[in-house]
């Protein structure tokens, strides 16, 4: 049967379009994937992007969030000014920057020593790994009101076995100015080392077996070894780690205030509680919009700074 | 078979409706999670007898009290339709128009606010302050006092003990330096086989804990927040000798005799110390003392003293008015269940029940301070009670104070006279920032 040019016609406008042209009619390639990325891009804007504007504009103003029918000023950078010659700002970043340090520091220890043990596969190795990552797997907020009684001076246990060994008599972790910066580092470590251990398991493991061969062909003792191939092949993933935990440890908020409250007095109040104090409890919301983009910038840069290190170990 | 599906239908329809209806007659109620809570809700149920409106309860920890219901109150919620606010929020909701402003109501329905306690009408219902501007009814009268083992402070050998250290009798203490002394005395003695400590006092650092406490010491020492003849200018009354004083004894206090660990207690953690014997006295609301007569195991064995004088009597202010929200859609069914409360035989139920009314007929009554073994102390407590400022900058103001206090307090951070100092600047610049300086 003879097609008609009618239905030749037809055929045609079904067949698709030569190198993946419009759908329909009037839908450019381009339209369509603008169609596809618009809400995705309209959410980030509308969540993250216009936030972040409207935060660094409110920064410049007297703006309170609990009176919004009073006039807003614009106090240039008068809160910036304040920002800088607050000392208890400057305290709050020093407990910041103590607690990522050890935090980290414990954590990048025993989590490298735990992975290179776990890394040795010994028998019932998969079961010690699935209860060593259990910490992690709770909730910060939980994991701070379950330490306030281990630490609770008369009936809780660490107390008891702190003394068990040698009696400080009544000490109390969370309630001494000197003690409860130890205490928050110890929980974090206690809940994050095996998620730095994980990483160092990734990186233990992705280390060639030939390579500890060639090196034993060569009479390398393990300690050379280990200097030599397994803490360079390693560093990369141990970089990540330190990498993740530092961001989080530096906006850590509900484990800590749940434990102390950022006490005794301001002895463990991280910049992050004071910014939630200053903006949702005092209500100066001008002010706490310029120390959030301080911060924001603070994480930002160092963050940045830390991938390009972190590339060039990669590279070697 | 068809009759049967439209009836049915018809059925579930009028039902929906009714329970739609009955929804619109329901009324939110929101106060803090306490003793008097819940005497309140077995009072509610007379309202909802006599008015088939039904309530319901939202009752939030003390912890998170004020800041989940200033947010709500700020972000304009409907959450609440009746709220029992602080005393210290009604400058900030009456600035804000977050209450309703009652002096109408009271006119149109006969309720004469001279009907309750002078001391309450003036906390809890007016702004500006004394004023007769009324944004609330007085609903629970409240105060800082103090509860002790009456059972130790019985004991013949104790008592020996205490005459021969400080040559007077052991007692509930009527000042500051007594209190220190028993506190002293009591703590780390053996009773019973078992180490006590002397005292049960505030440090919480999150709320208003520690603000609480240590003006339960400031004010009978004279602390005053500002001078009375140039209203905001602090200095030399916020750190005066005295106020500096006072700070160093409850500082002392806290150092000498409470329990290990007490670093970041408020009324609960009070609580608990006391009714596990850990402390020979502790400090806390009136509120909780029904409660403590009917607890089991210290009930009975419990004594009530008014806060101490030292160079004046002065309690601290506790307690709340009863406000209708603004953002409110049953607005007249909350004046309504006001107009309810405001009667003095539910007052009396109120008191009977375990609330504190602030009502004259039930304070005022003969037998009132034989109706309970701290009813007397709570009269007493009501006639010298002071507060914390009442301003719109109320928050701000508070955890200026908690963070100086307890740095000095607890976290031995500094002298005295220098976290006043700074609490001086702090509050300067609040009020800086409203324009008040």
């Amino acid at each position: 049967m003879n097609e008609t040019p009618a239905s030749s016609d037809s055929r045609s406008r079904r067949a698709p379009p030569a190198g993946g042209a419009a759908l329909r009619p009037g839908l450019s390639d381009r339209t369509v994937a603008w169609l596809f990325v618009a809400p995705t891009l309209f959410l980030l804007l509308a969540i993250n992007i216009f936030p972040l504007l409207w935060n660094v504009y409110l920064s410049f103003t007297n703006f309170k969030a609990n009176a919004p029918g009073r006039p807003l000023r614009w106090l240039g950078l008068r809160n910036y000014e304040r920002l800088l010659a607050n000392e208890d700002i400057w305290a709050s970043m020093q407990v910041t920057a103590r607690f990522v340090f050890w935090s980290i520091l414990f954590q990048v220890l025993l989590g490298f020593a735990l992975a290179w043990l776990i890394n040795r596969r010994f028998k019932g190795h998969a079961f010690w790994t699935t209860v060593i990552v259990v910490p992690m797997m709770l909730s910060p907020a939980v994991v701070g009101v379950f330490w306030t009684y281990l630490f609770q001076p008369q009936a809780g246990i660490f107390n008891y076995i702190v003394n068990f060994f040698y009696d400080f008599g009544d000490f109390t972790m969370i309630g001494d100015p000197d003690l409860a910066m130890w205490a928050i580092v110890l929980v974090d470590t206690w809940m994050w080392t095996p998620f730095v251990m994980l990483i160092c398991l990734a990186g233990l493991r992705a280390v060639p077996d030939h390579l500890y061969e060639a090196a034993e062909v060569d009479g390398a003792s393990s300690w050379r070894q280990f200097w030599t191939i397994t803490v360079p092949l390693v560093l990369p993933f141990l970089m990540l780690a330190v990498l993740f935990r530092g961001i989080e440890n530096f906006k850590m908020f509900d484990m800590v205030v749940e434990l102390t409250s950022g006490g005794p007095g301001s002895a463990t109040e991280l910049a992050s509680i004071y910014l939630k104090r200053e903006a949702f409890e005092k209500w100066r919301t001008g002010f706490s919009a310029a120390l959030a983009v301080v911060l924001f910038v603070t994480v930002f840069g160092v963050a940045n700074i830390y991938v390009k290190v972190l590339n060039r170990v990669k590279e070697r | 078979m068809r009759r049967t599906f439209l009836t049915t239908i018809a059925l579930s329809l009028g039902l929906a409706a009714g329970v739609a209806q009955a929804q619109e007659k329901s009324l939110t109620l929101c106060w803090a999670a306490w003793d008097p809570a819940n005497a309140l809700t077995e009072l509610s149920r007379d309202f909802t007898a006599q008015t088939g409106i039904a309530m319901n309860f939202e009752f939030v920890p003390w912890t998170s009290f004020a800041d989940r219901f200033l947010n709500e109150l700020n972000s304009r919620g409907k959450l609440c339709d009746l709220m029992i606010g602080d005393s210290q929020w009604l400058g900030l909701a009456a600035e804000n128009g977050h209450y309703v402003k009652l002096n109408d109501f009271f006119d149109k329905e006969g309720i004469d606010i001279e009907d309750f306690l002078p001391a309450t009408v003036y906390n809890y219902s007016t702004w500006p302050k004394g004023s007769p501007n009324y944004w609330a009814l007085p609903a629970m009268g409240d105060a800082l006092a103090w509860v002790y083992r009456k059972d130790w402070f019985a004991r013949p050998e104790i008592r020996e003990a205490f005459q021969k250290e400080y040559g007077r009798e052991l007692a509930p203490p009527t000042t500051w330096t007594e209190l220190m002394e028993v506190a002293k005395f009591f703590n780390g003695r053996e009773i019973d086989g078992k180490v006590r400590y002397g005292v049960a006092i505030y440090t919480e650092r999150g709320s208003e804990g520690i603000t609480m406490g240590v003006t339960s010491a400031l004010y009978p020492w004279g602390f005053r927040y500002q001078d009375p003849e140039r209203p905001y200018q602090m200095e030399g009354f916020v750190n005066s000798p005295q106020a500096v004083e006072a700070l160093e004894a409850y500082k002392a206090l806290y150092e000498c005799c409470t329990p290990p660990g007490h670093s970041d207690a408020y009324m609960v953690a009070n609580l608990d110390a006391y009714k596990s014997g850990q402390v020979a006295m502790q400090m806390n609301w009136f509120a909780f003392f029904p409660g403590i007569l009917k607890d089991e195991e210290v009930g009975a064995v419990s004594g009530f003293f008014v806060n101490p004088r030292q160079n004046e009597e002065a309690s601290v202010l506790g307690g709340q008015g009863i406000s209708v929200v603004s953002y409110s859609d049953k607005k007249d069914l909350a004046l309504q269940y006001i107009k309810w409360f405001a009667q003095p035989e539910v007052q009396q139920k109120w008191w009977a029940l375990g609330g504190y009314s602030a009502h004259r007929a039930v304070l005022e009554a003969p037998d009132f301070p034989k109706s309970a073994p701290f009813a007397g102390d709570f009269l007493k407590a009501m006639s010298n009670v002071r507060d914390f400022w009442q301003e719109p900058e109320y928050a701000e103001l508070l955890q200026a104070m908690q963070r100086r206090i307890h740095d000095y307090v607890v976290a031995d951070k500094g002298t005295a006279k220098e976290a006043l100092d700074k609490l001086i600047q702090d509050w300067t610049e609040i009020f800086e920032d409203a324009g008040k300086l």
